[in-house]
C-alpha cells in the first residue's frame, strides 16, 4: 500500500528535484503516493506546512529557519533533510540601470566588487541630482535573494536600508514591475531573470554564484514533529528526491526533464528557458549575449543535496546582520539544527561528508565564514543593523 | 484606535464579487470602516496610507508575500503588524486557510474583537466558494446540453432518426458503457469531426 503525501511547491526551476521525483515515478517506486500542490506565495507554503495541510514542501531555506525560530510568524520547528538547490538566483537590472552601472564600472563586469562599487557611484550621483532612490525587488523578507542583494551592495558601500529601497514582490510580478519602472532591479530565481531578458526589459548583471560560491537556496522541508513520527516515509521521500536530482544532473536527460517541468501545472514556462537554467547557460542581455557557469544552479551535484549546517548558520548570521533578530547562542544552535545531514545520510544509507569545510559559503567579500564566531564575522562588515 | 470605535478593515482581493460579499457582511455586522483594494501595484504604500487595524487577504493572491514585509522592522511602518493567529490559535488558522482567507492585525487590537471579524470572513469565503462551485456546475451543465443537442442532430442526420430516437440511442449506449450521456455525445462530435 502506498503512503499518500501532500507536498507544496512554488513554480520555480529549483523545485525540479521534487517535481521530477513525482512525475518520473521515483516517489511511486519508493511506495509514496505524492500529490503536488502548486502554490502562489511563500506565506501559503509556510502556513500550509505549519498546520499540516502539507506533509512536506519546497521552501526557502531561510523560511525554514525563521519558522523554527518563530521569527515573523508562528513558531513551528521545521527540519530540512535535503537541499533542493544551491544558488540559482540572479540579479537582473533595467536597461537604464545597466547603462548607468556600466558607465561607472572599473574592471570586469562579472566581478561583483566592481559592480557594487559602480552601483555606489550611481546611487551617489542620483542623490546629488535629487533623483528617487533605486528600488530593488526580492521575493521574501526571509530569503536568500534578500541577503544576496544586501551582501553584494553593502560590499560596495551601499546601505540597503538607507540608500536604496528593497521591496518584496511575488516572482510572477517581477518582470512586469521591471518593465513598468516600478523597480529598477530584482533578485529572483529561475525562470524569471531569463523571461525578463527574453522580453528585452532586463540585463542579468550577476548570477548569485558570483556573490556566494555556495548558498543553500531551497530545501525539502517537513515539520520536525512529522519527521519524528514518520522517519521511514521521510527517508523514502529523500531517496526519491535524490534519484530525481541525479536524473536531472545527467545532461542526457535534460531535454526530457525540461519538457516535464514546463507543463502548465508544474513550472509552466517554455521548456527552452528551463533547459538553459539547468545547463547554466543563460542569455544575459536582450542583445543575445550569453554567459555560462558551472555554478549557476546545483541540483544535487557536488554534494549539493546534503544539508550543511554551516549554511544555516550563515543564513542566521544574515538575519542578525540585517536586524531581523538578535544574536543568541541558542538561536544559532536551533538554526543549525534545521539542516539535517544525519537524516540525509540515514535515508541514503551511507555517511556523507561536508563539502568545502573551511568556508562553506565562499563569499566574494569579507572574511571566511566561521559558524563558531558569528559576532566576530559580522564585526568585519561596516554596513549592517547589528552592532557589537 | 480607541477601543470602542469600529476597527478600520482593508480587504485585499482581486475578485470584486467576493470583496463585495465580504464588505456587505462586515457592514451588516457593524464594521463600517471597510476599504477594498483590488489593485496590487504599490500595495504596501496604499495600505500604509489607509493605516488599517485589520487586513484581510485572499490566499490565492501572490501579494500575501508583500504583506509579510510589514513584519520587518522598517521606517515605513507606523505600527508593527502581526498576523492574527498566534501560537494558541491553531484552530483559527486551520479554518481560515481552509476557507482561503488570511488575516493580519495591528498589534494591540484585542483578540475578542478580531474573532467575529475573522469568523464572518471565513463563513463568507466559504459561501462564496460554494456559490462559485454552483456557478461552475451550472455552466458545465449548460455546455453539456449544447453538446448533447449537437450530437442528437448528427445522429438524426446520419442515421435518419427522430429526435427522441437519437436521444434514446445515446442514453442506452451511455448506460451500456457505464458513461455519462455527455461523454457519449462528445465522442459522437469527435468522431464526426474526424470522419468529415
Amino acid at each position: 500500500m502506498s503512503t499518500p503525501l501532500h507536498v507544496g511547491f512554488i513554480p520555480l526551476v529549483d523545485a525540479a528535484a521534487l517535481i521530477i521525483a513525482v512525475d518520473k515515478g521515483f516517489t511511486a517506486a519508493e511506495g509514496l503516493d505524492v500529490t503536488l500542490a502548486r502554490e502562489v506565495s511563500w506565506s501559503n507554503v509556510r502556513d500550509k506546512l505549519n498546520i499540516g495541510l502539507f506533509d512536506a514542501a519546497h521552501l526557502l531555506a531561510p523560511v525554514a529557519i525563521a519558522s523554527s525560530l518563530g521569527l515573523g510568524h508562528v513558531k513551528v520547528p521545521i527540519v530540512a533533510p535535503f537541499n533542493l538547490g544551491l544558488n540559482g538566483n540572479a540579479i537582473t537590472v533595467s536597461p537604464a540601470l545597466h547603462a548607468a552601472v556600466m558607465a561607472e564600472i572599473e574592471g570586469d563586469a562579472t566581478d561583483p566588487m566592481a559592480t557594487a562599487l559602480a552601483l555606489a557611484r550611481v546611487v551617489a550621483n542620483r542623490r546629488k541630482s535629487g533623483a528617487e532612490p533605486l528600488t530593488f525587488g526580492m521575493t521574501f523578507p526571509f530569503s536568500t535573494h534578500n541577503y544576496q542583494l544586501r551582501f553584494w551592495m553593502a560590499a560596495g558601500g551601499v546601505d540597503p536600508d538607507e540608500d536604496v529601497r528593497l521591496v518584496v514582490l511575488p516572482p510572477p510580478y517581477m518582470v512586469d514591475s521591471l518593465a513598468n519602472g516600478h523597480v529598477d532591479a530584482f533578485c529572483v530565481g529561475a525562470p524569471w531573470n531569463s523571461v525578463a531578458v527574453d522580453l528585452g526589459v532586463g540585463h542579468i548583471l550577476h548570477f548569485v554564484s558570483d556573490i556566494l560560491v555556495r548558498a543553500a537556496e531551497k530545501v525539502l522541508a517537513v515539520r520536525q514533529s512529522w519527521s519524528e513520527k514518520n522517519p521511514e516515509v521521510l527517508a523514502a521521500l529523500v531517496r526519491a528526491a535524490s534519484h530525481a536530482a541525479k536524473y536531472i544532473e545527467d545532461p542526457g536527460n535534460r531535454a526530457e526533464a525540461a519538457q516535464m517541468l514546463a507543463r502548465p501545472d508544474r513550472i509552466g514556462v517554455d521548456a527552452e528557458i528551463i533547459r538553459r537554467t539547468l545547463d547554466g547557460r543563460l542569455k544575459v542581455s536582450p542583445g543575445g549575449q550569453r554567459r555560462e557557469s558551472g555554478r549557476y544552479l546545483l541540483v544535487g551535484r557536488e554534494g549539493a543535496a546534503r544539508p550543511d549546517p554551516a549554511q544555516a548558520a550563515w543564513l542566521y548570521a544574515q538575519m542578525v546582520r540585517w536586524g531581523q533578530t538578535a544574536l543568541q547562542p541558542d538561536a544559532l544552535e536551533t538554526a543549525m539544527g534545521v539542516f539535517r545531514p544525519d537524516l540525509y545520510d540515514a535515508a541514503m544509507g551511507h555517511q556523507g561528508k561536508a563539502q568545502g569545510a573551511s568556508d562553506a559559503i565562499g563569499a566574494f567579500a569579507g572574511p571566511a565564514f566561521n559558524p563558531g564566531d558569528i559576532a566576530g564575522h559580522l564585526a568585519a562588515f561596516e554596513i549592517g543593523r547589528w552592532k557589537p | 484606535m480607541s477601543a470602542e470605535s469600529s476597527p478600520k478593515i482593508v480587504i485585499v482581493d482581486e475578485s470584486p464579487i467576493r470583496a463585495a460579499i465580504l464588505e456587505e457582511g462586515l457592514r451588516e455586522a457593524g464594521f463600517t470602516g471597510v476599504v477594498h483594494i483590488s489593485e496590487m501595484q504599490s500595495l504596501l504604500s496604499r495600505i500604509y496610507a489607509i493605516d488599517p487595524d485589520v487586513i484581510l487577504i485572499d490566499l490565492e493572491n501572490p501579494s500575501r508575500d508583500v504583506l509579510e514585509q510589514m513584519f520587518q522592522v522598517s521606517r515605513a511602518v507606523r505600527r508593527p503588524i502581526a498576523m492574527f493567529v498566534d501560537q494558541s490559535d491553531a484552530a483559527s488558522i486551520q479554518a481560515s486557510v481552509d476557507a482561503g482567507v488570511s488575516a493580519y492585525i495591528v498589534d494591540g487590537l484585542k483578540k475578542e474583537r478580531i474573532k467575529p471579524i475573522l469568523d464572518l470572513c471565513i463563513s463568507r469565503f466559504n459561501a462564496f466558494s460554494k456559490l462559485q462551485d454552483e456557478l461552475d456546475r451550472t455552466k458545465s451543465a449548460l455546455e453539456e446540453r449544447k453538446v448533447i443537442d449537437r450530437a442528437k442532430g448528427i445522429l438524426m442526420k446520419v442515421k435518419g432518426l427522430t429526435e427522441d430516437e437519437a436521444y434514446v440511442l445515446m442514453r442506452s449506449t451511455a448506460m451500456r458503457e457505464k458513461k455519462k450521456i455527455g461523454e457519449i455525445a462528445q465522442s459522437i462530435l469527435t468522431a464526426s469531426e474526424l470522419l468529415k
